[in-house]
């Protein structure tokens, strides 16, 4: 039983995903004065790209051709273990939060890889910067969760939740700072204004793109639903961790109901804040990304520090 | 009592007057006047005082004790002849027009507003009132360290500002800290009274009251001039307008002094270790030191005057560091010494350098000839300074020296060795501007010197003998501070 | 005592302190000057809100003063008066190039630490609440002159300056709950005679070096010139 919840939880997490990119943009659209597409044009979009015939280069090897098969199943596994709807499933037991930055750091290997693979400028332009920027954002991703697990005193993501759950509403500094750079990160990580911009194809600036510059047809069909799979966990975890009321601690129906409810409205919210906030901010220069981090990585330490000096007890 | 307000209300009287009245030409006269009132009453306080003890007004707000008394006295003897030589001396730069009347306008109110801060620093029995008090000073003196408006009297007043005011927002810090571990004993109204703190000093907490000591030495350190934090004064004594230099050398060091020595009881009453009074030693001993050694490096002749400032600062410093009836008896004796005999320099140097027309060290030359009582002015003003006998800075610095023979012998040396660098240091540069050449061009300055003759006078007075009523009223002080009558 | 169990009022005072020395940092890491103005500004109001917390739970009505005192002064007057400067010298587009900026920022977090440290020796007499909020202020403070050794610009130094006093005021509302009220009233009085002493001083800086840069400042020194 626990099982087949842990199962349909990761299925929700797959078919939502796109959902969520589809709202970002319906809102980030309306937010710029522009007509918006539909809410399911990212279903669309993916069943288009898979029907599509895709196109290899001859120099690509088998790298090339796995790889967006690798990368969407370490993302479904990192997505399978996030707690959705609700806490205390099989599969949080069985990985605790540093197994997914693993799946992630993962996912994101062989990415780089196959933006190498086939020899092209931007390809190996992109993987350059993404590695770049991963090897910053990962310390201050890591800094934020291990305020989270001291507070906890666990590194399970269900584990923390509970805990948060049990203790009522604390004010806890180290959170704020906690939760403002996993969101910094999150933004970096995920190629969202004003680290990278997921709407343009400009070569001087892109960096997610420049990777999967080569993929066509149902490879970039699969790359595509893996990174909005990512966009949607990052934000899950910002939304469950630090807002964790609605989500269901019993297996019931109600609460499971309850549950799917309350993450799609956490979810709708943040993605209106990141709409607005994608629509207010400039893509930054590369260069600067570095600063950017190293903000996030202060905010981290700070928070960690704070939870050593302001909460820890005596 | 009444005495004690008139002391406070007469200078801002005077704010208030100039501020309104604005320039004109008997102005100068009546600042004097205003001061001459003044230390009237600040001498009917002091003999109330010496009468009945220590006053403690009826709000207890005000608190005055053998220590300040003498101090206020002090603080308006100095004002007035200050107040007598900025007279003719800012008439005499109005008419080379380097100042307007507006500006003079600023400069006599904010010279009573400075006299005010002085007195209120004095005088008050609350620790956060004589913070505020004491940036008061700062902020009404910045704006007359700029008053020629040049680039250099900009940046000395920039540096001035913002030096003074981060230092002192430390002695807030500290005040802040002391305060905390007041009110952890009694009730928080009245925690900040000095005089409800030395009662209890030995309750209060000796940790808390070491850093917050820490804080005030710096804090208020940064306004005596205690090196590292000496930066801001030789440009604030070198480029603002003589009469300032000379208040703010005889009378805004010691009143800082005089808040961390306040403190500095109260940690002592607190605390077993005498960790204060070696932070003290420590940081008057390195003032001293550097700042005789830097005598030697001057070219401008106010900034060679207010090291010397720097210099004598670290004395006493180290003197009430050393504590012990000698040692404090000495300091107080110092800090009056000095302040007599730095004004009246200042005083001398001021007209020197309207003489020669500049400040620098290198163009004043053959005082003696030009204008004979200037020269003498600055020869026996810099004898006394450099502590020769029998000028009064010679008999305190013998007390110090006694005191450190005492109590810590190995540091005789080293202050041995300061005041013979920082003698040597004033010679050279003072001996060719009294004796040297006279360049062409150099005419005379109408002057008034009463003011230098008082006050050396004075300097050798208390160098010969201290009069009876004086030592009475130091040993009275030394008692309350070291807790031991002297000798 | 871990954070659960304290009150609600020292959860929100922790909460205010980490904000308030985050504000600091925020500052010390910024080369605009009219963001720099905003951050101090919201440092001001973060500290009105404590001072307003601070005297709605200790229902001490005094501080209410000092919180609109601080609101008037620290949210209002001061940082108009310096964006207005900022406009008219025309220096909102200039970033000032904060050179090693890293060093800078990891400076500010030793001078953190380094403000527990001093503190330490008063552990065991305090609750923790007040050795955090005293620390926390004491590294505003010196935040305050870190910011003010790292840019040169003379409105960051007031900016500095004002964001000392704002650390000062936290420690005399958390620890002390707030000075006896004429000092408070006098420390008032003070900053806002700074304030207008500043906006005086940029004016004779400015027409004695045409700039604000007090790097420029430079005419005294010791040595020879």
């Amino acid at each position: 039983m626990n099982w087949l919840i842990a199962i349909l939880q990761a299925t929700l997490f797959v078919v939502l995903a796109p959902l969520l990119a589809g709202w970002l943009k319906w809102c980030k659209c309306r937010l710029q004065n522009r007509k918006a597409p539909s809410l399911l044009q990212p279903y669309r979009d993916l069943i288009k790209l898979t029907n599509k015939q895709p196109v290899v280069s001859k120099q690509a090897s088998w790298l090339f051709v796995t790889a967006p098969y690798i990368i969407f199943s370490a993302t479904v596994l990192a997505a399978s273990v996030v707690p959705l709807i609700a806490v205390d499933l099989p599969t949080s037991a069985t990985a605790d939060v540093i197994v997914m930055v693993g799946f992630f750091a993962f996912a994101r290997f062989f990415q780089a890889l196959a933006g190498l693979d086939t020899g092209t400028a931007f390809g190996g332009m992109g993987s350059s910067r993404e590695m770049t920027i991963s090897s910053l954002a990962e310390p201050a991703m890591l800094m934020a969760i291990f305020t989270l697990t001291m507070t906890a005193s666990t590194t399970n993501l269900s584990g923390v939740i509970i805990y948060l759950l049990d203790h009522g509403l604390v004010l806890r500094p180290s959170f704020g700072f906690a939760v403002f750079a996993l969101i910094l990160v999150a933004v970096a990580e995920t190629g969202r204004v004003p680290v990278d911009n997921p709407a343009t194809h400009l070569e001087l600036t892109m960096i997610h793109e420049a990777m999967i510059l080569e993929y066509s047809g149902r490879y970039l069909a699969m790359i595509e639903w893996a990174s909005q799979l990512k966009l949607m966990i990052y934000g899950v975890l910002i939304a469950n961790i630090f807002l964790p009321r609605g989500i269901a601690e019993s297996f019931t129906a109600k609460a499971l109901g309850y549950g799917l409810l309350a993450i799609m409205v956490k979810l709708a919210l943040l993605a209106v804040l990141l709409a607005i906030a994608e629509t207010l901010f400039a893509k930054m220069r590369l260069f600067r990304v570095q600063e950017y981090l190293g903000f996030a990585y202060l905010l981290g330490v700070l928070g960690m520090l704070s939870h050593i000096i302001l909460e820890a007890s005596r | 009592m009444i005495a004690a307000y008139l002391v406070l209300f007469i200078p801002f009287a005077g704010i208030i007057f100039f501020a309104l009245a604005g320039h004109k030409a008997d102005t100068g006269k009546i600042n004097v006047r205003f001061n001459l009132i003044c230390l009237l009453a600040t001498i009917w306080l002091a003999v109330n005082v010496l009468n009945q003890g220590t006053i403690l007004s009826s709000d207890k707000a005000f608190l005055i004790d053998p220590f300040n008394v003498y101090l206020i006295v002090l603080t308006a003897f100095i004002g007035l002849t200050t107040a007598i030589f900025s007279s003719p001396y800012m008439a005499h730069e109005k008419e080379l027009g380097k100042l307007t009347d507006n500006r003079l306008r600023l400069y006599y109110s904010m010279y009573q507003g400075f006299m005010l801060a002085m007195y209120l620093v004095l005088t008050t029995n609350n620790m956060g009132v004589m913070w505020v008090a004491m940036e008061g000073a700062t902020l009404a003196t910045v704006m007359l360290v700029s008053l020629y408006r040049t680039p250099e009297s900009v940046e000395a007043a920039w540096k001035y500002f913002i030096l003074c005011g981060v230092g002192i927002a430390q002695a807030l810090f500290g005040t802040i800290l002391l305060y905390y571990a007041a009110v952890q004993i009694g009730d928080a109204e009245n925690s900040l009274l000095w005089s409800v703190l030395y009662e209890n000093a030995g309750k209060l907490n000796p940790e808390i009251l070491e850093i917050a000591f820490v804080f005030m030495l710096i804090g208020y350190g940064t306004k005596i001039g205690l090196v590292p934090l000496h930066n801001w004064l030789p440009d604030a004594h070198s480029e603002g307008p003589t009469p300032m230099s000379a208040v703010l050398s005889g009378l805004l060091l010691n009143d800082a002094l005089y808040a961390v020595v306040r403190n500095k009881m109260l940690v002592d009453g607190a605390s077993e270790s005498n960790v204060a009074g070696f932070l003290m030693m420590g940081f008057g001993m390195l003032s001293f030191l550097v700042a005789a050694f830097f005598l030697h490096r001057q070219k401008d002749i106010k900034r060679l005057f207010s090291y010397s400032s720097i210099e004598h600062m670290g004395i006493m410093t180290f003197a009430f560091g050393i504590g012990g009836a000698s040692a404090t008896f000495a300091a107080l004796l110092h800090m009056t010494v000095h302040s007599l005999t730095k004004s009246a320099i200042f005083v001398t140097v001021g007209h020197a350098a309207q003489v020669a027309g500049t400040q620098s060290m290198e163009k004043i030359r053959g005082m003696i000839r030009t204008q004979p009582s200037i020269g003498w002015g600055l020869l026996i003003g810099t004898i006394a300074i450099a502590g020769f006998p029998p000028f009064g800075v010679f008999t305190s610095e013998f007390l110090v020296l006694l005191a450190t023979m005492h109590s810590y012998p190995w540091l005789t040396p080293l202050l041995l060795l300061g005041i013979g660098i920082a003698f040597a240091g004033l010679f050279r540069h003072i001996q060719p501007i009294v004796y040297g050449e006279r360049p062409e061009g150099q005419l005379p300055v109408k002057a008034n010197l009463w003011p230098v003759i008082i006050h050396l006078g004075l300097v050798l007075w208390l160098g010969l003998a201290i009069p009876g009523f004086l030592a009475n009223w130091f040993s009275q002080a030394t008692s309350l501070i070291s807790g031991s009558a002297p000798l | 005592m871990s954070i659960e169990q304290t009150d609600f009022y020292t959860q929100a005072i922790l909460s205010m302190a980490a904000l308030i020395g985050l504000t600091s940092f925020l500052m010390l890491g910024q080369g605009r000057l009219l963001r720099l103005i905003f951050v101090f500004a919201l440092q001001g109001f973060l500290l009105t809100l404590t001072t307003a917390l601070a005297a709605y739970i200790l229902k001490n009505p005094h501080l209410y003063i000092s919180a609109v005192l601080t609101l008037m002064l620290k949210v209002i007057f001061i940082p108009w008066m310096l964006k207005r400067e900022v406009i008219q010298t025309n220096m909102h587009r200039d970033i000032e190039a904060l050179h090693n900026k890293t060093m800078v920022m990891l400076s500010g977090a030793c001078l953190m630490v380094f403000s527990y440290y001093v503190l330490h020796p008063i552990v065991h007499t305090t609750a923790p609440v007040m050795l955090n909020a005293l620390a926390v202020s004491l590294s505003v403070v010196l935040l305050g002159m870190l910011l003010m050794i790292s840019h040169r610009q003379a409105i960051a130094h007031v900016v500095g300056f004002m964001s000392i006093e704002n650390g000062l005021f936290f420690a005399a509302i958390i620890a002390t709950k707030g000075m006896p009220m004429v000092v408070e009233l006098g420390i008032a009085f003070d900053v806002l005679v700074a304030a207008v002493l500043f906006g005086i001083f940029f004016l004779h800086i400015r027409s004695s070096i045409d700039s604000l840069d007090v790097d420029l400042l430079n005419k005294l020194n010791e040595v020879d010139k």
